[in-house]
């Protein structure tokens, strides 16, 4: 339906849905319920170098309108993904697709991205520099613009395809970290990561992660996010990808709204795992109602003064 | 794997903290015993995994114990109530390898899932024997519908206060084909190190989405990482790692 189509980083899209990095593995136990084929595309399992096993369990807690999780980026390792993954993929989804990735060091995140970069299937590297769940990597590239900057000025060196620059809202000032990213080369942004979060089992009185503490997301974080993507679309002039909280079509439209070209859909998929179809066929009805002919239209609509 | 609406035809106390509900609507998806429904509940963001206790035709039973919101809100759930729910989740229990006198071991409120066990495995004409742990008189559930069944059933409570004392470690039986258990981890931990056979366990952990997709429940196992909402959450006694 050409009234949804949106581009990012140059690459078409049918429509904005992008289901998150970590809420949708690599897509197979989703392709057995419907068409996966249907979303604008999907962000698949945080990616790093060597296969992890992440933290022990509790890695799950929930809280009002949400939920927080330690899973600190379990995945088979680049090798697998490309070996096992990938190949599997084709099977199932027909799209370029979206390659979340990960590391603990510069030559890491570069490494791993290297190695995707050779992958027909994947359309665009997510560089994910805010993970909040583990230790001496992740978060700590996302919440230092000097940092972000050298871990897209090196992802950017080792590839030709769009490089996303994935966010954590846990800074103080996230359009610094937008701005090193961009001045670094980043194709694009997409924001936010969850928020680091917390809760106590009264009973025990102990945390209820293993972790101790996890990322908090769902729908009881979009104002938040909603306000980082209107702060940062505002302050770059790379598309941005919005995320955080969206559950539903009028979600989708605030994102766009806000300044977003295309939006994640995260925990949302957990608890209904047709959400991300759901919100595609939901949204023509939802534009006829608020009279957008186009959700192209609509970018950045609440930025006009 | 299915997502539908249920109804609830039943929901009742059978002990001061153990609910029975039970519900009509598509069950097509419920394969084995052992297997899970994920339940969404108004007012939690989570949708809340629940084993089948028993299953006939579109009639689906559930017995939970009322721990926390979830489950206390299930237990305000009065009858003609829809639940959306999705069914046929995990992998349950393989009957194949119970040999003729399978042995069932259950531990509070891990009893329910070996009900339809049970009854499946009686219905292929195996000798069953059931030994149900509780910790007191008060909180024992479902012997007569392990006995209605035709089960050998012995009970075990922890205080001596009905059937044997002790633990169901404490009265395991001579002669068994094989086991296969559901309860505490402390209870599958002496299991494991008691039992004179091999078996089946099934294990729980806090989930996020129960069909595989979020990796919140993972553990580590002989053959490698496994999701115990999705790869579970029966596991082989052999491919087990426990965590210490």
């Amino acid at each position: 339906m050409e009234r949804l189509k949106t581009i990012l980083c140059g690459i078409p899209l049918d429509n904005p849905v992008i289901p998150a990095s970590g809420s949708f593995g690599f897509g197979r136990e989703f392709a057995e319920l419907y068409d996966i084929n249907i979303l604008g595309t999907f962000s698949f399992k945080g990616t790093t170098r060597q296969s992890r096993f992440g933290n022990p369990t509790p890695r799950i807690a929930e809280c009002a309108a949400g939920m927080l999780n330690a899973v600190g980026l379990q995945n088979p390792g680049v090798d697998a993904v490309i070996a096992e993954e990938l190949p599997r993929m084709k099977a199932y989804f027909h799209k370029p697709v979206m390659a979340n990735v990960s590391g603990f060091s510069v030559a890491e995140y570069a490494e791993t991205c290297a190695m995707l970069d050779r992958e027909e299937q994947v359309g665009w590297l997510e560089v994910n520099v805010s993970c909040p769940n583990v230790h001496g990597g992740g978060m700590s590239f996302g919440t230092d613009p000097e940092a972000a900057f050298e871990v897209t000025r090196a992802v950017k060196a080792v590839t030709k395809k769009p490089v996303i620059v994935k966010l954590s809202p846990n800074v103080t000032d996230i359009v610094s970290i937008a701005k090193a990213c961009e001045d670094a080369g980043a194709d694009g942004i997409s924001l936010i990561n969850t928020l680091l979060g917390m809760r106590i089992d009264l009973r025990t009185r102990r945390p209820v992660l293993a972790n101790r503490m996890g990322g908090f997301s769902g729908p009881a974080v979009f104002p938040v996010a909603l306000r980082m993507v209107y702060q940062v679309a505002g302050a770059v002039s790379i598309p941005v990808v919005g995320m955080g909280g969206v559950s539903s079509a009028e979600d989708v439209i605030e994102m766009m709204m806000a300044g977003a070209v295309a939006v994640e859909v995260g925990a949302a998929n957990l608890v209904d795992p047709f959400a991300c179809k759901k919100i595609i066929e939901d949204l023509p009805g939802t534009m006829d109602r608020l009279g957008i002919s186009t959700l192209r239209e609509i970018i950045g609509a609440a930025r006009v003064s | 794997m299915k997502r539908s609406v249920f109804s609830v035809i039943r929901n009742e106390a059978l002990t001061e903290t153990v609910f029975r509900m039970v519900l009509r609507g598509d069950t097509s998806a419920i394969t084995a015993p052992g297997q899970f429904v994920n339940i969404a509940l108004d007012g939690l963001y989570l949708r809340r995994p629940v084993s089948v206790c028993d299953l006939e035709g579109d009639t689906l039973t559930l017995l939970y114990k009322v721990v926390g919101q979830g489950t206390a809100r299930m237990a305000r759930t009065a009858p003609g109530e829809r639940l959306d729910l999705l069914t046929g989740l995990g992998n349950g229990y393989d009957l194949s390898k119970s040999g003729d006198k399978p042995l069932l071991l259950g531990g509070g409120v891990g009893v329910p899932p070996l009900y339809l066990l049970a009854r499946r495995l009686i219905a292929q004409g195996k000798s069953v024997t059931a030994v149900l742990g509780f910790n007191t008189k008060s909180e024992v559930f479902y012997e007569a519908e392990f006995r209605a069944l035709g089960a050998a059933v012995t009970i075990a409570t922890a205080d001596g206060s009905y059937g044997k004392k002790g633990f169901v470690t404490d009265a395991l039986p001579e002669g068994y084909s094989y086991f296969y258990t559901c309860g505490p981890e402390p209870m599958l931990r002496a299991v494991y190190r008691a039992a004179g056979t091999d078996g089946q366990f099934s294990f729980e952990e806090r989930m996020g989405c129960g069909f595989g997709a979020c990796m919140g429940c993972s553990c580590k196992t002989v053959t490698g990482y496994k999701r115990i909402c999705r790869d579970g959450p029966v596991l082989e006694q052999g491919e087990i790692l426990w965590n210490d």
